[in-house]
């Protein structure tokens, strides 16, 4: 097998911004998601500051008016989910960790990617575009329900609302590129003696992921279209009075909706999986049982969309189909977690950090699940329809995928994409300083939701039936708690970066784990892998008996094994 | 520059399906899905709305036909110029491919005079539900021909040496494909009235 | 390569001139007046001309199995798709909403509703 030869340092430019080497791609994209994840928490910041503190002076952004305000909320959600769950945990880890998990030198079409990443640029550059236009960033929601999203007149950010749309459309597209390559890379690309269920967790569902997102963003990326006439050519698709259905833009938008949610779920799942095998020491229990109820799963999460219509006047036959399907998905996704509870079971748990965030994400999500349930089925849902206990639920489920579960992959990966490893003091204060507000913020929502609360109210003052002083504090509460959580943030930022030099040397395996990327240096030189490697195991050899090594990395072959146990 | 050195990656195929060749499969599959979204919003609208009828009888068959006619035939040159790939005439394959761009740019010269009738009687984008379905679908169908044509002339620049020859058939499958979803859009929008 | 299984001397000339004949067949019959048998020429046909393309261009018949498989399965979502939108949108009217202003306005969005 050849290896890379030394190429003359190439210049910035070409190092960072035109390499088609993964691990590059990687940090592009974790770096633009974390950057964007700042602007997400800044617009959390300035509406939960205004829902406080109503119609007060913000620090750091001023008096929130109606129009900005749902600006605001409309951004957070769309950024959240589109530019910051999506880069990091499908792109940042995809591409960092498939190539050195399944054992190759890069991606089966390394130029695809780097145009994947280019476009998301893009895309994010339109984005940020749209703040600076006359009316602002689209203030129409992050679901853009026509007609307010497709007439300018109703939304009053009609130059918002394109440059949205057209951002939309083009992170798609990167997702679609990103997620075929990664498809193929995992398909075609891996290490001889890999077979299928030799594939560690966290590849399986990020490329499901990806397959996932490929047959269920193509309705929206159709109805994209649509609106984008709607609102600059004066069609009528979606329009009552032009003959169009709103309906039918809800149903384009859910059918690829809510399989995102399993979309950014699943890749979360893969983290916390490898992370718990290796600081419980244990094989994943059931790890074909895993994979089966991922795919279960994934076919499962077509099949229950209009959950998020139930108040929309759809068909009350369809709604009792989707209740039915709804509750349905709960089912395997329970296994999941059973299986990893499972896991941990008997293992000798090590709480380091990344172990800390594995098992908060376990926790949290749980929470999340449970109080699901309520909203599927549509009854109940009749009542807490677009209040926030809605908000409160999906942060349960989007804040341990999008937050906990990330760091938990980049506190355990760290080591490997950068050579050092993190601080485990500042670490801990940074888990508990996260997951304790976070609970505190969300609570209080489950609370005044069920109490009546609507969502995206700029000011409850100003609606006889909405106003309910006496919920006030917990509305304040819950303001106080995002500060609290965001302030922890910057323990990591500075741990991130302060590491980045000062950390302890990680060498190449810190966590003594199995899997195939520990076997390079950390970090992994171009080309990763000196000689390529041979597969012989499945991922999750741990727990063996022979004192240290109580592992066997999935490149060693069976005569060695009795070697490193003697 | 590092670019242009195949990884290993590339060369690796666990499928038993060349690298190439996967990815044109998962490209087409992920079309299906944005097409088969665009037209089943079209066929639900088309069955809820009869009057429709009215709109689609000023469709120039003759043009949709015509058009069937010439993605037809520059299919028969894709897949002649795979026949050619696959026996290693890369200079036999590139001048089929071309012709299936050509092909492809009559196709868009139809389509564009089509219009400009259509255009002249009155009917554009916003001239009601059908004439804005009549539009985008074409539209996006047309621009995925545009699409197919850039690419087709690369790949045939590359052919014309000899070099990758692989992607010729790549190509030739995303065309068929996109014949294919014109097959159903010339009766949806030309037949069925 | 396909053609390590497949028979290489498909007759790509005749495939097409079969095509073309079908063209003309559904042409013929977008002319008559029976409904049934314009749309038997309109989607009959493209069905057909569609599963020529497919297997015969694209070889389809000859890949691994699970690529046609693959891309069934797409099909198979957007028929989903279909069967869980179109009571809503062939319907026209929901269960707490009503196009009545928009009837007043557009006559052709009157029509819609008249399929009730
Ligand atoms: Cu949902």
């Amino acid at each position: 097998m050849s290896t890379h030869v030394e190429h003359a340092e190439p210049g910035i430019f070409r190092k960072y911004f035109w390499s088609t080497d993964h691990k590059m791609i990687a940090m592009q994209y974790l770096f633009t998601g974390m950057a964007m994840a700042l602007i997400g928490g800044y617009f959390a910041y300035v509406f939960r500051m205004q829902l406080g503190f109503p119609n007060q002076y913000v620090p750091g952004y001023g008096i929130v008016t109606p129009g900005r305000y749902n600006a605001l909320v409309t951004m957070h959600g769309s950024i959240m989910i589109f530019w910051v769950a999506m880069p990091v945990l499908i792109a940042a880890f995809g591409n960092f960790l498939i190539p050195l998990m399944v054992g190759c030198d890069d991606m089966a079409f390394p130029r695809i990617n780097r145009l994947s990443y280019q476009i998301f640029l893009l895309s994010v550059l339109v984005l940020l575009s749209s703040f600076l236009v006359k009316g602002g960033p689209f203030g129409g929601a992050w679901t853009a329900y026509p007609p307010l999203s497709a007439v300018g007149s109703y939304n009053l950010t009609p130059a918002g609302a394109t440059l949205w749309l057209v951002a939309v459309a083009l992170e798609f597209v990167a997702f679609l590129l990103g997620g075929i390559n990664f498809t193929v890379t995992t398909m075609n690309s891996r290490a001889p003696g890999m077979k299928m269920y030799d594939i560690p967790l966290v590849i399986w569902m990020i490329v499901l992921a990806s397959i996932i997102f490929m047959c269920s963003a193509g309705p929206l990326i159709a109805g994209a279209v649509m609106l984008l006439f709607d609102q600059t050519m004066s069609t009528g698709f979606f329009d009552p009075t032009r003959g169009g259905d709103p309906l039918l833009w809800q149903h384009l938008f859910w059918f690829f909706g809510h399989p995102e949610v399993y979309v950014v779920l699943l890749p979360a799942m893969g983290i916390v999986a490898e992370i718990i095998a290796v600081f419980a020491r244990k094989k994943i229990f059931g790890y074909k049982t895993v994979l089966y109820t991922t795919w279960a799963v994934g076919f499962l999460s077509f099949v229950v969309w209009a959950h998020h219509q139930f108040v929309a006047g759809i068909d009350p036959r369809m709604a009792n189909i989707f209740s039915i399907t709804t509750l349905l998905i709960s089912v395997p996704i329970t296994e999941m977690v059973f299986l990893y509870i499972a896991t941990l079971y008997g293992g000798s748990i090590h709480l380091d950090t990344p172990m800390l965030w594995a098992l908060g994400f376990i926790a949290e999500f749980m929470v999340g699940g449970v109080t699901g349930i309520f909203l599927g089925s549509s009854g109940t849902d009749i009542y807490l329809h677009d209040t926030y206990f809605v908000i409160a639920h999906f942060h349960y489920t989007f804040v341990p995928i999008a937050i906990i579960a990330v760091y938990g992959g980049l506190t355990f990966w760290y080591p490997k994409m950068f050579g050092r490893m993190l601080n485990e003091t500042l670490g801990k204060i940074h888990f508990w300083g996260t997951v304790i507000p976070f609970n505190v913020i969300f609570i209080p929502l489950f609370i005044t939701g069920t109490a009546g609360d609507q969502r995206r109210v700029y000011s409850y003052a100003l609606f006889a039936e909405q106003s309910r002083p006496a919920l006030q504090h917990l509305r304040l509460t819950s303001t106080i708690a995002l500060l609290v959580m965001l302030s922890f943030q910057l323990i990591f930022i500075f741990n991130f970066f302060w590491s980045l030099r000062n950390g302890k040397s990680a060498g190449a395996n810190p966590w003594r784990s199995a899997t195939l990327e520990w076997t390079v240096p950390s970090p992994p030189p171009h080309g990763n892998f000196a000689v390529m490697p041979t597969v012989y195991r499945g991922p999750y050899e741990y727990g063996l008996p022979g004192g240290a090594d109580d592992y066997v990395p999935q490149n060693v072959p069976d005569q060695a094994f009795g070697d490193q146990n003697s | 520059m590092s670019a242009s050195a195949k990884p290993i990656a590339n060369a690796r195929s666990g499928t038993g399906i060349p690298s190439a060749r996967l990815i044109t499969w998962w490209v087409i599959a992920s079309e299906i899905v944005i097409f088969g979204g665009l037209l089943a919003s079209y066929i639900m609208h088309r069955v809820a709305h009869p009057e429709w009828a009215e709109s689609a009888s000023h469709t120039l068959t003759w043009a949709g036909a015509l058009n069937t006619f010439i993605l037809l035939t520059s299919s028969l040159c894709a897949v002649l110029a795979h026949q050619a790939a696959d026996s290693h005439d890369g200079p036999k394959a590139a001048k089929l491919l071309r012709l299936t761009a050509l092909g492809g740019l009559i196709f868009l010269c139809v389509k564009g005079y089509e219009w400009t009738l259509d255009i002249r009687e009155g009917f554009v984008l916003s001239s009601g539900g059908f004439w804005s379905f009549y539009y985008t679908l074409a539209g996006l169908h047309g621009l995925h021909v545009l699409a197919g044509m850039i690419i087709m002339l690369i790949v045939a620049a590359d052919a014309a040496k000899n070099e990758e020859l692989q992607r010729v058939e790549c190509i030739g499958l995303y065309w068929h494909f996109v014949d294919i979803v014109w097959i159903f859009l010339f009766p949806l929008l030309y037949i069925a009235k | 390569m396909t053609t390590e299984t497949h028979v290489d001397h498909t007759n790509y000339v005749k495939i097409w001139a079969i095509l073309v004949a079908l063209l003309i067949v559904s042409v013929l019959g977008s002319m008559s007046h029976v409904r049934e048998i314009v749309l038997i020429a309109a989607f009959g046909v493209a069905l057909v001309k569609a599963y020529l393309v497919a297997k015969n261009f694209m070889h389809i018949n000859v890949e691994k199995r699970w690529v046609p498989y693959l891309l069934i399965v797409c099909l198979l979502f957007i028929a989903i798709l279909f069967a869980g939108v179109a009571p809503d949108v062939l319907k026209h009217n929901g269960l707490h909403w009503s196009k009545n202003p928009a009837d007043v306005l557009v006559p052709s969005a009157a029509g819609a509703t008249k399929n009730e």
